[in-house]
């Protein structure tokens, strides 16, 4: 007893002090992929080495479509060496409340040897905490979805049980959110508890992509969380199915099966980028992306 | 018959099986020194693999099948026994005609190829005869009648929502006896999988264990990527076994073009296996005291694994060791502040580590708990054909790094903790010593750590080449069995994690143990799910 109070106090406080301070992450990180959009002059490398289609374009005439999207990136780092108009960051916090803030697109005039001319005709760039571009199909239901939604932030501000859902996921994120669970990143300190039943849960975390033999069992565990909840859907897979995609075993992305409230993306994020997630879910941070 | 291409040691053993089965032998085909294929007739397979069982003291490692209809008219039946002895594999090689798509099961006399045969009936069509049990294994009950990896089968195919019949547990039934389902979603942030514990009072009589949960296509996805990559999803087999799936999946198609990764990327490619090792099993270390009610313990071990995924991301960008891997070598140097980073984690590693196992020791309670649970004596062990950590708990002596040695295990003694009780105190154990064994590795690693490249070219890939890869990953050995194509592409890749043998080796361990050790015995063998599945 007294040996483990000893090495208690001799190890003394390892917990970080994120959100406070920035991520701690080495310099040699990957995170998120930035494109010189303004400079950049040929899609084709870049997207043919790209793994998951993350970075991909289409051609229209005189007119190609190019666009990054986060939420099937794995930051794996190919493209850059590719395409010196791509760099690697170290950013990891890349959350956000929807999944077409995820993506960047722009156009540029097509040239005949198949490169395109700079600087882009145009850059759609999501814009932090605006709303979707896309208008909603019922917007009453729609708008009441939404109340709800605010309504479970102001509840659960302040204290959150949440329950984890392997929907299909390789265990990578398990290892990570795991992770969050360790002294260094304590999420109880954000009075944060995972829970071993979705009956007592009010956010389910979910992994994928989301195969065929989990598809029923997901529903059903949304359908045992009662209401209001949360559902975050966690790394490439979950946001959009990542390098699985859809096919006959897999439905892909979470949000084809269950409703998304937050987009973590990441293979696998890391535990900042998590927490990043699940507060921003809870309403206590804002998006960064854009 | 003379083979010249055969290693020396693999050679008297080809001699004799040729010798006595030549009638039932086609040919004799040895694209590398340590792996034979022998094309055989479908009739005198269970002799062959009787015969190698008893004369090389062979083990089955891996059992699938290839349609080959297009190129060869028929299925072909894969069986791969490693000669651990001779360092070789034999791999025996037998079409089954498409007018006949049926095969005998070999169950009986290796129990290890149980599910594996049931796979190779779910995904390619052909039926099982004589086997005890041959109701579907990878595929669920209400999938309707597909054959996934058929080449007429598209990876993309839409099939009808759920229907039918829900799987039918074995009944278990006497008095006092009830049943207690578990999962699929889980209690823990674990995998999915769905286990059915019969039980009378306390004591476990028999579980049932039902998988595949996160069956993902993988293997179906393998066939229509580009081969670059198929090494990243080779890293998202397993995610904790990242960097061992992606470079066993490396050295199969190095191999299948005879081409070896320089001596530098080797090295960097064992510091990373280690660095698995590392801290999956810390991870593990804690995780079991966690399941005694220890967690004092488990803190520490988490704050120890922190800082392994942390230099993880600092020598390869990401904290899991994705994106290292690549074809002809690995994408990242280490420059002297990376090196010196790791060995200060490797210093700091040792007082730390040996610190925890103190307090774990110092905790007659957590002992207790841990000591006679959950045993898995040899004898079943050596039937299930359980490899890696479990295996060595309950005296299975192998370990590809000393007998097979691959990546840059040549340059190296490494040491193999083998224990004959199989209880979770000795899969705790074996941990326990190869974490030690690994902190060792990487020093001996970074001494020597040679000059020169870090990656040559592969170039295009010819078709129709066949290669065995294999790593002594941190759970066990991993096998990935690649077939060429047309187009720098795979006509097949067969992803064999250890996991998939060790499962059934967890309902022998639970019987007549109480449920609430399940958790700890379930720690004690930590299966990968989704290697499992794929």
């Amino acid at each position: 007893m007294l040996g483990i109070l000893g090495k208690s106090l001799s190890t003394g406080i390892v917990t970080t002090r994120y959100p406070a301070t920035p991520p701690e992450v080495s310099p040699h990180a990957r995170g998120r992929p930035e494109i010189d959009w303004a400079n950049w002059k040929d899609a084709r490398p870049s997207a043919a080495v790209c793994p998951t289609g993350a970075i991909s374009f289409q051609d229209h005439a005189s007119q190609r479509q190019a666009q990054l999207d986060l939420g099937k990136c794995t930051f794996c780092g190919l493209c850059a060496e590719v395409d010196p108009c791509i760099r690697m960051t170290s950013v990891c916090e890349c959350s956000t409340r929807r999944r077409a803030d995820l993506v960047t697109s722009a156009t540029y005039l097509l040239k005949a040897d198949g490169t395109h001319d700079h600087p882009p005709c145009s850059v759609t760039r999501p814009k932090p905490g605006k709303a979707a571009t896309v208008p909603p199909s019922n917007p009453s239901f729609e708008a009441l979805g939404h109340s709800v939604q605010e309504r479970a932030r102001r509840l659960f501000g302040r204290s959150l049980h949440i329950r984890e859902v392997d929907a299909g996921s390789c265990n990578g994120c398990e290892v990570e959110i795991v992770a969050l669970t360790s002294p260094v990143y304590d999420v109880e300190r954000f009075g944060i508890h995972f829970v071993a039943s979705p009956r007592h849960a009010d956010m389910l975390l979910v992994t994928g992509p989301v195969t065929r033999n989990m598809e029923l069992a997901l529903r059903k565990t949304y359908q045992a969380t009662p209401d209001p909840r949360l559902v975050v859907a966690v790394g490439a897979c979950g946001c959009s199915g990542g390098i699985f995609g859809v096919n006959y075993a897999t439905r892909g992305a979470v949000d084809a099966v269950i409703p998304v409230d937050v987009y973590v993306p990441g293979c696998p994020p890391n535990p900042f980028a998590l927490l990043h997630g699940i507060l921003l879910a809870m309403g206590r941070l804002e998006s960064q992306a854009g | 018959m003379s083979f010249t291409h055969v290693s020396p040691e693999l050679q008297p053993i080809v001699e004799e099986m040729a010798r006595r089965f030549s009638a039932g032998i086609h040919s004799v085909y040895t694209p590398h020194l340590n792996e034979v294929y022998v094309h055989a007739r479908l009739e005198v397979i269970p002799g062959l693999c009787a015969h190698l069982y008893r004369a090389a003291n062979a083990r089955l490692v891996s059992l699938f099948a290839d349609d080959a209809r297009q190129t060869d008219g028929a299925f072909h039946l894969y069986y791969v026994l490693a000669v651990d002895a001779a360092h070789g594999f034999v791999i025996l090689r037998a079409p089954i005609a498409p007018a006949t798509p049926q095969f005998t099961s070999l169950v009986n006399a290796i129990p290890a190829a149980n599910w594996q045969e049931r796979e190779v009936q779910d995904w390619f069509g052909l039926k099982l005869v004589g086997h005890p049990n041959p109701r579907r294994c990878a595929l669920h009950d209400d999938w309707p009648e597909v054959y996934p990896l058929r080449k007429d089968f598209n990876l993309t195919t839409e099939l009808p929502p759920f229907q039918g019949e829900r799987h039918k547990f074995r009944a278990v039934e006497g008095e006092g006896v009830f049943q207690v389902p578990v999962g699929p979603v889980h209690a823990g942030i674990i995998e999915p999988g769905h286990f059915l514990f019969s039980v009378a009072g306390e004591p476990v009589l028999y579980l049932q264990l039902r998988m595949f949960y996160v069956h993902k296509g993988t293997e179906k996805l393998f066939e229509s990527l580009p081969l670059p990559h198929g090494v990243r999803l080779a890293e998202s087999i397993s995610g904790d076994s990242s960097f061992a799936h992606a470079t066993a999946f490396c050295h199969a198609v190095e191999r299948a073009v005879c081409v070896q990764a320089p001596v530098r990327a080797r090295v960097l490619r064992s510091v990373c296996l280690e660095l698995e090792r590392l801290y999956n099993h810390i991870a593990d270390i804690g995780a079991i005291c966690t399941d005694v009610a220890f967690v004092t313990a488990n803190m520490h071990a988490m704050r120890l694994k922190e800082r392994i995924l942390r230099a993880n991301e600092h020598l390869t960008g990401n904290r899991l060791l994705r994106g290292m891997a690549c074809l002809g070598g690995v994408r990242f140097d280490w420059d002297a502040g990376q090196q010196q980073a790791l060995a200060n984690l490797v210093a700091d590693l040792k007082p730390e580590f040996a610190s925890l196992v103190q307090l774990i020791e110092n905790s007659s309670s957590t002992l207790d708990r841990l000591e006679t649970t959950g045993i898995l004596r040899p004898e079943v062990a050596r039937d299930l054909g359980v490899v890696g950590i479990a295996g060595r708990a309950s005296g299975f002596d192998h370990d590809l790094r000393r007998d097979f040695p691959h990546a840059a295990y040549d340059r190296v003694k490494v040491n193999v903790p083998v224990y004959h009780l199989g209880d979770v105190k000795h899969r705790l154990q074996v941990r326990v010593d190869e974490v030690r064994e690994s902190l060792s590795l990487i020093e001996q690693f970074l001494a020597r750590l040679p000059d020169g490249p870090i990656r040559v070219d592969i170039g295009e890939v010819p078709p129709d080449r066949v290669a065995l890869g294999y790593v002594e990953g941190w759970r066990g050995e991993i096998f990935h069995w690649v077939r060429t194509a047309p187009g720098n592409r795979l006509a097949r890749c067969k992803v064999k994690d250890p996991s998939l043998q060790n499962w059934p080796a967890l309902s022998e361990a639970i019987l007549g143990n109480i449920v609430p050790d399940f958790p700890v015995i379930n720690k004690s063998f930590n299966l990968s799910y989704s290697g499992t599945d794929r």
